[in-house]
């Protein structure tokens, strides 16, 4: 903790940014201010998007309770529409985007060696956008007409269909919070990739970044090419609603499946911006804890590039059921299994990673795990998904909620999970509970499997998604899923019980609690404002367990070099 | 010296044919329980009652075996590692530097790309076969009353039976929230379907609203129905039954209740089915959307949000029952 007192380093910087150590818990008050510290700005994406998380978790939870009984008796099924939709927007446009925003402005600049994102003001106005289109969505359950009831897909003419007649009403008002987002998601895009691209250390080539980096830069490229289409998509829909244009609305000679291209455009590569950060978690997590380097690291960053460019020409597999010609069908069919190459690489690296590795099973390495085990099932059915007769059959049920649940919810969350327990210590100075971490982890790993694997039958025997109520001969698998559902709502409660005790009252975890090689684990926990005494030079490529090589050959943290090349052995003893 | 080299090159033999023939071993047992799992497949899945099925359940049945085969093969990997290369309690020591290995490499790019391309090309062989649906590039707005010249009639599927005379498409009009099925030849209309098994069935799907989906799962085969266009759709069924037919593109408050009944019969019972129903007088039928919606109207207890009003019930020849048991 020697950095703990270190003064501003640059003389430009802002006095409304008065904190040393963005991470302590002295210093919340931070979080609340519009701080351009990407520390700060990272943590708050965090915390402001868990806390979404937990919101359409309730919601979740509120469906799953409407369906574990066949006749819709809990809830009037508007409202169930309205629960779905809104549970299925918070989780992507409040929770995920914003969640992986948050990893991306902590870790990146520590990662590459800067001392903050390429534009800090820009970030934080970025960041501030998620709280104003957040009210905005939870607003819309107060208008009268309730909230938007159409799916997130938001298909017109179901969304055009007005029954209050209202201007304002739920449908409007989504469609401006999921256009603000979409903005202040390319706000964020400009940043990291500007930062990626401009602000590396010296010495770090494209092939000395970490793969974390890597994934982000793919997943942003994505939000870039991609958001216009779907913002636009958004714009014209609204106009549709609002001042009666016919870009959809086929009463007036409008294409409804014109904007389904529009939607899938972007929504589909969004699964990519969501998991491919994920993946660098991955590549970042398992060397750590199986002290190996990550098998065929070059292979691995060059994939995730791949999976941009593919990820960018498969969004019809959406459509195939959809007003779509067999050719089209045929084609996209052959461009989505590609993907599973690249993808496929991927897995095969991590495999190799963790072989012959010596393992440490911590919280953040079961986590990994998990989400790895969670990722390759939803992988194979993906597969099975892109194949089109097959398609067919489930396209629309509960076969491809389930699949797509393993991905958001089984290799994200569990990815978030992992990430969090690594890099905890770092973005804190304290140590969490192993215990509480490992309670969490079987809670999560159990409720997963038992809310989502039932969904597969379900949707295989013919249960479509989004209804309020069914036929009795898909009951038994409901029980079961709503069971997980229920398990999976308790399974936030530890973790949230460790994240508060550990932040307040945890132990100090030192600088670099896992022995891990990085850049980030040079510095301090928390790392002081601007992150480095000395921008480091690098000198080797990340990942080097099991060689003597030092990563950098000066000492970002001002402190005696040996202490800063050799692996940090040292330094939990120190703090 | 030399003859304890000799030696440990031997006993290297000896440990790498044993790990060959361990793992083989286990690669012939993941191949066996894959084989048992794509043969499980079968029973996931609903009756099949349609030529379509068969093919559909075949290739799901396909790849179920090589999906298990992988998942296993990584996750039985995996599990090997966590359960014996731990680290031991104190031993903060890094594990072997290996890097990379372009063999390795070069091997787990190759398969999953010939993977890919089996898996595709399997696909593909089976979607032509099905070849459920008409031309859909895009027709100048088709008015509902005109009913097309029939289209080329389409390869048939293999386990189908050859009719000589195409029958006219049965004209399917979806609503929020009804089905109704009007067979213009025999100028009748009901709420349930009823087909004639082992014959090439031939729909002009149509919408009056929104989005729908056709999508009976026993026939493995569903199509959105898009308003403004009429989209000709086929299959074929092949087993007598009542089956379930829903409502698969999300259309709005009454979604969930947007289902029916399709019945495929006897060539016999079906000309009788028509010949009756011809007889009969329309009546409006039964509908869930349409009660439910009256119910919430009059009680302001549990109401919700407004909703879209219910198309009136379709007045047809024939009228199902929500109480009607099916398969």
């Amino acid at each position: 903790m020697s950095n703990a007192t270190l003064e501003p380093l640059r003389p430009n910087q802002p006095p409304s940014n008065p904190s040393p150590e963005p991470g302590t818990p002295e210093n919340w008050r931070t979080f609340f201010s519009f701080s351009t510290d990407h520390k700060v700005i990272g943590i708050q994406y965090i915390v402001t998007a868990f806390i979404f998380f937990l919101f359409g978790g309730l919601l979740a939870m509120v469906m799953r309770g409407e369906l574990i009984t066949p006749e819709s008796d809990l809830v009037n099924r508007t409202v169930y529409n309205g629960l779905f939709t809104m549970h299925g927007t918070i989780m992507l446009f409040m929770w995920t985007f914003p969640m992986l925003n948050g990893l991306a402005n902590y870790l990146v600049p520590l990662q590459i060696g800067a001392r903050d994102m390429a534009f800090p003001r820009l970030n934080a106005a970025a960041f501030w956008m998620v709280p104003v289109f957040g009210v905005i969505l939870i607003t819309s359950f107060f208008v009268p007409g309730g909230p938007s009831q159409s799916g997130w897909w938001a298909y017109p003419p179901v969304s055009l269909q007005n029954p209050t007649g209202n201007l304002i009403n739920g449908q409007s008002l989504w469609l401006l919070a999921v256009a603000l987002s979409g903005v202040s998601s390319i706000m964020g895009a400009v940043n990291i990739v500007t930062t990626i691209f401009r602000m590396r250390a010296p010495g770090m080539g494209w092939f000395k970044m970490p793969a974390f980096c890597w994934t982000v830069l793919s997943a942003q490229m994505i939000q870039l090419i991609g958001l216009p289409a779907l913002t636009a998509g958004a714009v014209m829909l609204l106009l549709d609603l609002t001042v009666g244009t016919s870009f959809f609305n086929p009463e007036l000679g409008g294409d409804p499946v014109l904007y389904q291209h529009f939607f899938w455009f972007y929504s589909h590569p969004a699964v990519y911006v969501i998991i491919l950060p994920i993946f660098g978690v991955f590549s970042e997590v398992f060397p750590v804890y199986a002290r190996k380097p990550l098998f065929g690291y070059k292979v691995v960053a060059i994939s995730s590039l791949l999976i941009t460019g593919l990820s960018l020409i498969v969004w019809v597999h959406h459509m195939f059921a959809s007003g779509t010609p067999g050719w089209m069908r045929m084609l996209f069919m052959i461009t989505t299994m590609t993907i599973s190459v690249p993808t496929g690489i991927k897995v095969f690296a991590w495999v190799a990673t963790i072989w012959g590795g010596k393992i440490r099973l911590t919280s953040g390495m079961l986590f990994g795990l998990g989400a790895l085990f969670a990722f390759l099932f939803a992988g194979i059915t993906g597969v099975m998904l892109a194949s089109a007769p097959f398609d067919i059959h489930v396209n629309n049920t509960y076969f491809v909620v389930g699949h797509f649940h393993y991905v958001i919810n089984g290799a994200v969350v569990m990815g978030f999970y992992a990430a969090i327990y690594h890099w905890f210590p770092k973005m804190t100075g304290k140590m969490y509970y192993e215990g509480l971490g490992k309670l969490h982890f079987a809670l999560t790993f159990l409720g997963i499997n038992l809310i989502y694997l039932p969904m597969h039958p379900m949707g295989l025997m013919g249960m479509p998604r989004r209804v309020a109520s069914y036929d009795p001969e898909f009951a038994f698998w409901n029980v079961l899923a709503s069971l997980g559902g229920f398990l999976l709502g308790v399974s936030t409660l530890p973790f949230l019980l460790n994240m508060l005790s550990s932040w307040t009252q945890g132990k100090p975890a030192g600088d670099n609690p896992w022995n891990a090689i990085g850049i980030e684990w040079l510095v301090s926990s928390p790392p002081p404002h601007e992150n480095f005494e000395e921008i480091p030079v690098v000198v080797s490529p990340p990942y080097g367990y099991g060689s003597d090589e030092p990563l950098v050959s000066n000492n970002p943290a001002g402190k005696p070099i040996a202490e800063a090349m050799s692996s940090s052995e040292m330094e939990g003893a120190i703090a | 010296m030399t003859a304890n080299d000799q030696r440990t090159t031997d006993l290297n033999k000896v440990l790498n044919r044993r790990r060959i023939v361990n793992l083989t071993g286990l690669a012939i047992l993941n191949l066996l329980i894959s084989l048992w799992m794509g043969q499980q497949a079968y029973n996931w899945m609903p009756p099949q009652a349609s030529a379509e099925s068969v093919l559909v359940d075949k290739l799901f049945s396909f790849m179920t075996t090589v999906g298990t085969f992988i998942f296993l093969g990584v996750i039985g990997t995996l599990f090997y590692s966590i359960l014996f290369q731990r680290a031991a309690k104190y031993d903060d020591t890094d594990g072997p530097p290996i890097e990379g290995n372009v063999k390795l490499e070069v091997i787990w790019t190759a398969l999953p790309i010939l993977l890919v391309i089996w898996i595709g090309t399997v696909s593909y062989q089976t979607y032509d076969q099905m070849s459920i649906l008409g031309d859909i590039a895009p027709k100048a707005m088709e008015t509902v009353q005109t009913v097309p010249l029939p289209v080329e009639p389409k390869k048939m599927v293999a386990t189908g039976v050859e009719k000589p005379a195409e029958a006219a498409p049965i004209e399917v009009r979806s609503r929020q929230w009804s089905w109704e099925f009007r067979y213009l030849q025999q100028g009748i209309s009901s709420t349930e379907l009823h087909l004639p098994v082992d014959q090439r069935a031939r729909f002009k799907l149509i919408s009056e609203d929104v989005l729908h989906g056709f999508y009976v799962p026993a026939f493995r085969v569903k199509q959105d129905i898009v308003p403004g266009k009429a989209i000709d759709f086929s299959l074929t069924p092949i087993r007598e039954g009542r089956y379930r037919l829903r409502d698969s593109e999300y259309s709005g408050t009454y979604f969930a209740a947007n289902q029916t009944n399709v019945v495929v019969e006897s060539a016999e019972a079906y000309e009788q089915w028509l010949t009756t129903v011809a007889a009969t007088e329309p009546t409006a039928a039964e509908n869930v959307a349409q009660a439910e919606f009256n119910k919430s109207q009059e009680t302001s207890a549990r109401r919700g949000w407004p909703t879209i009003k219910p198309a009136p019930a379709p007045i047809v020849n024939y009228t199902s029952s929500e109480k009607d048991s099916h398969e």
